[in-house]
This record gives structure tokens, sequence and C-alpha cells, in this order.
């Protein structure tokens, strides 16, 4: 007698706690093993870049804060790299500083979130206690320097919105001091756990041409041991000044994209360390009163700075006729801005790239043989955010 | 190669007539081509030993509805070996169907689908071309400059109904899109007044 097996069609998402958001993956079983997985995106799609479209070059500012919003500055910095670049101003070297200081901040938030939550898909409580009273520290940062904890607002073209308050950057230095403990505690968890290890070895292994193909960058491409970070290769703001390293995997499996993400946050304490014993006194902003307004001071005494406010404001500046992309590495991969400007005070277009759309798309790819077991695994070192993701 | 303009030179005598217009802006090089040559010139750029742009980063299209030729589809890519990015692009119109790359870069498969979900760009041989961000019986291309940017529908949950409905969108207050450029001038209006008193006069 025959018996006719059917495959079994197993919903994973959109209220999955390890879906990291609003994912639907629709997945294909032949009993534990996953013959097929078929993502939909799109629940959280806001159309962000329709709306910028319909505002001014500054009330766009925002909508980068709601794309990743786990690591918020690093997008700021892109759409304001790609306007100064298009104006051609100059950056102050304070708040060239200043903004490596907190996307560098903006990574470790980044990468605590996501290797604290895969260790929480394949079973591990603890890491995410610790780690999550760290990201409160560093957001207590952000509150400090922009008035919010998560949408900051913060970076402006041609430098950052205000200087940041007194003793900050003695406090940042002191969590530089005490951070890597607490690395090291987390280490101490999972980096030779046992069913850590079960989990994550040899799971989801992307080769080096695979990555190519499908457009892996940041993480994803070093995993697979190829060496390529655009803060050394295409370095933007003041990273030429600093020294750091990059850190490769060699499998390109989970466990090594892990370990890739834990060395990442290494680099970027002494980072911070190397622009906080860099960092001078002086102006945080562009000094072009077309572009910056004017300090609040000067707007009771000077009638060119209350014009130049008031302009600001309402029209907002304007910017020349031009086509650009501009990319950073932002904690993800390469998160870049596609940016035609048409000489008014909007954005013709604004194309976002999110690296977490081309990561996710390699689902299929990736998760094809493996067991259902694996899939929050493989998701988690992903590191997907559907704030980007949807856009 | 890591010099961008003998790269662009080499563009140029290698591939001569299917390159338009080639400029180099802002330490990229951007290449303009003819919709049937897409194929040929991703393929030269990605496996000729001097170029290797081995990665595509994106695919978007840009509107310009007062064009006869509507749409400029661009693509970047980068070329990890040399250190070097290329915008490439061409201009089509509304319903031209448009080759896939989704054979030579497999990571071409959801930027197409998002490409076709926002603009209603249409492309052949694509192994799976549905919509991708918006929702489930979505109607229309968001990004298209005539698509408001309210949409057209909204949902809510019904009581009656027990589920949740969509209708069409009903605005307590019109979209308020202020214009703020060059008021020195006066607005529109001002101008056209003051234009048909002189005329009275």
């Amino acid at each position: 007698m025959t018996k006719k097996i059917k495959n079994l069609n197993l919903n994973f998402g959109p209220q999955h706690p390890a879906a990291h958001g609003v994912l639907r993956l629709i997945l294909e079983l032949d009993g534990e093993v996953v013959e097929k997985a078929d993502p939909h995106i799109g629940l959280l799609h806001r159309g962000t870049e329709k709306l910028i479209e319909n505002k001014t070059y500054m009330q766009a500012v925002p909508y980068f804060d709601r794309l990743d919003y786990v690591a918020p500055m690093n997008q700021e910095h892109a759409f304001a790299l790609a306007i100064e670049k298009i104006l051609k101003i100059e950056v102050p070297i304070r708040a060239q500083f200043i903004r490596v200081i907190f996307c560098e901040i903006g990574r470790i938030l980044s990468h605590i979130l996501n290797v604290t939550t895969q260790a929480l898909d394949v079973g591990a409580l603890t890491p995410s206690l610790w780690g999550f009273e760290e990201r409160e520290t560093l957001m207590t940062f952000y509150e400090r320097a922009s008035g919010s904890r998560l949408h900051a607002n913060y970076f402006r073209a041609g430098g950052v919105h205000q200087d940041l308050p007194a003793g900050l950057e003695d406090d940042i230095s002191n969590f530089c001091e005490r951070f890597p403990k607490i690395i090291n505690d987390l280490e101490n968890l999972l980096t030779d756990n046992r069913i850590f290890k079960q989990r994550n070895v040899d799971i989801g292994i992307v080769t080096k041409e695979d990555a190519l193909d499908y457009s892996f960058t940041g993480v994803m491409i070093r995993g697979s041991g190829i060496p390529w970070d655009l803060r050394k290769s295409q370095p933007y703001d003041c990273y030429e000044q600093l020294e750091f390293k990059i850190p490769v995997g060699k499998n390109g499996d989970c466990y090594d994209r892990y370990l890739c993400r834990i060395e990442e946050m290494k680099e970027s304490v002494s980072i911070i360390k190397q622009c906080l014993s860099k960092i001078e006194k002086g102006p945080i902003k562009s000094s072009d009163g077309k572009i910056s307004p004017p300090p609040k001071k000067d707007l009771k005494q000077s009638m060119e700075a209350l014009i130049h406010h008031f302009k600001l404001f309402t029209e907002g500046y304007r910017v020349p006729k031009d086509e650009i992309y501009t990319a950073v590495e932002a904690p993800k991969g390469e998160f870049g801005v596609y940016l035609i400007s048409d000489g008014t005070n909007k954005p013709y277009k604004c194309k976002i790239r999110a690296p977490g759309f081309s990561h996710l798309q390699s689902m299929d790819y990736l998760i094809r043989g493996h067991m259902l077991a694996d899939v929050p695994a493989v998701l988690g070192s992903l590191d997907i955010v559907f704030g980007e993701v949807d856009r | 190669m890591n010099n961008l303009l003998d790269l662009e030179k080499r563009i140029n005598s290698e591939l001569t007539t299917k390159i338009k217009n080639s400029k180099i802006n802002h330490d990229q090089i951007f290449l303009e081509i003819d919709k049937e040559n897409l194929i040929d010139v991703t393929q030269f750029i990605k496996t000729h030993k001097d170029m290797r742009f081995r990665q595509l980063i994106d695919i978007t299209v840009v509107d310009y509805p007062e064009k006869t030729q509507r749409f400029k589809i661009v693509y970047l890519f980068l070329s990890h070996e040399f250190n070097q990015r290329i915008v490439l692009s061409y201009f089509i119109n509304e319903n031209e169907v448009i080759s896939s790359l989704t054979t030579i870069f497999p990571s071409a498969n959801w930027m197409e689908r998002e490409v076709f979900d926002m603009y209603g760009v249409n492309f052949k041989n694509h192994p799976d071309l549905r919509r991708i961000l918006t929702d489930y019986g979505f109607e229309g291309h968001p990004l298209r400059k005539d698509f408001p940017l309210t949409g057209h529908t909204e949902v809510r949950y019904s009581e009656e109904a027990s589920k949740v409905v969509s209708e069409p969108v009903k605005l307590e207050q019109n979209y308020r899109n202020f214009d703020y450029q060059s008021p020195w001038e006066g607005t529109k209006y001002i101008k056209e007044q003051t234009k048909n008193n002189d005329k009275k006069n």
C-alpha cells in the first residue's frame, strides 16, 4: 500500500517573537526539513520615500531615524553626507568627531540587540537582560545629545544640531572603560557555550561567491571572509584619521557572523576612545547662514540672523540640480541614499538602499534543506529590522 | 582599474556604440545606455578582468511624467576589487517591458519586484513578478508622481462586518502643500491678480 505524503505549509509570523518584527515567512516543510521559504514583507511599509519627496530637506531627516530604529543616527549620516556633497560644504572637525562617536554608539546599540536576541532565539535568556542594560545607558547618551532616546533627528547637512552638553564626553569615556568587561561577560556566556555552538556552527553558510551575487554587505559579507568595510575603503568624515581593524569570518556561518559582531563592538569602543582623545572645542555646524540656522541668542539682535532663521524653517534651503549615490557602513551593512535634487527645496527623488532588504531576500537560498529549528537562528544572524526592510 | 578616468575611457572604447553618454560626477561613473543593451553591458562590466563590478547594489526608477520617455531606470553597481561605483541608466516609455537581470544577479529578484510594485514597470523573464511592499490586493503604483501622497483608500476595523474594511480616503482637512518658494517675488495668485488689475487699468 502506498501513502501519499503532502508537504506542510507553515506560516511563520507575522506575530512570531523570533520573526524580529512583522515578517510573514511562508515555509514549505517536508517533515522537519524546509523545502522552500517565501518571505512576505511590507507589513510595516510607510512610504518613506514618497513622504521625503514631499518634505523639505530638513524635514526629511526624522524619517531616517525610523528606518533602522535600533541605530538611527547611522542613517541620518548617509542623508547628511549626500546633501553636503551636492552643496559642497565643509563640516567642522568637531562635528565630524561627534558624528563618528554617535555612529559607533549606534553600531554598538545595534550589535548588542542582535547578538543578544539571536541568543534568545536559540534559548539563552540572560545575555539579553545584561545587554539591554547597556543599551539603556547608550540611549541616555543619545538623549543627552539630541533630546530623545531613539528618534534622534540630530545630524544636519553641515554638522550636527547642537553641541554636546557638559560632562557627556566624560561619561561616554567612562562607559568605554567599563563596556569591554560586559562584552567579556557576554562572550563567557555564549562563545564557548555548547548549546549556542550546536545551534549556530555550520548553519546558514554563505560562500564568498554567493555573498557577492546576493548583494550582501556589512557583517554578512565579512562573515564570509571578504574584508570589505566602507569606513576603510571609501572613508567618510574623519574615519581616515582613526585606526581600527576589520574583523573577518572564515566559514560564513551564523557563528562566524556572531563573532564578527562581538569583535566589531570592541573596535567601536576603541574608535570612540580615539575620537574622545582627539576631539577639540570648536564649531559644530557649517557657518553658512543659508544652510545652518543661527544661534538662538543672535535672533534678538541681528536682523540677518532673524531672516535666515525664518527662511530656513519655512522654505528650507535649496539644493542645486544634481544626482548622487552616497553610502555609509551602517551596523547592518551598506546603507545608501540615491538622491536626485532639482534645484528646489525638496528632493525630487530619494531612493533608500537598505541592507536588510537584500539580506532577507536570500532567506530562501539560506534556509533550503535546513531544519525548521534553524529558521530563527538564520533569521537572527541576518540582522533584520523591519523599519528599513519595508521603508 | 583604479583610476576613474582610465576606467571611463576603457568602458567607452570597449563598448563604443552601446554607451550613449558617460560622465564622472562625485567620484562615480554615470553611464547612459539603450534599453536593448542592458544585458550585454551588465555582463561586460561584471566579468571583465579590469572592472569586476560583481555586486548589484540597487535598482530604482525616476519618474518624469512630463517627458514622453517617462521612466528613467537606474542600476547601481559596485566593484570591490577596484573600489569603484557605476550608475547605469536608460529611459523607457510608460508601457515598455524591460529585461530582467535575475539571470546575472540573483539579488535583482526583489529589487525588480519593488520597481514593479512602486512604478508599474514590467520585466520579462522575471521568475516571480509579484507585488512586494504594498498590501495584498493593492491597486496603483505609489511612487509615481501622479499618485497622491494620501493614497486612494484607507482601512479600518468595521464592527458590523467584524473585519478590516478598506474605504476611499476621507480627509478632515486637505493636505496642505504650502508654496514657500521665492515668496519675495510674491506668490503666484498675487502676481496674477496684479497682472489682471494692470490690464483693467
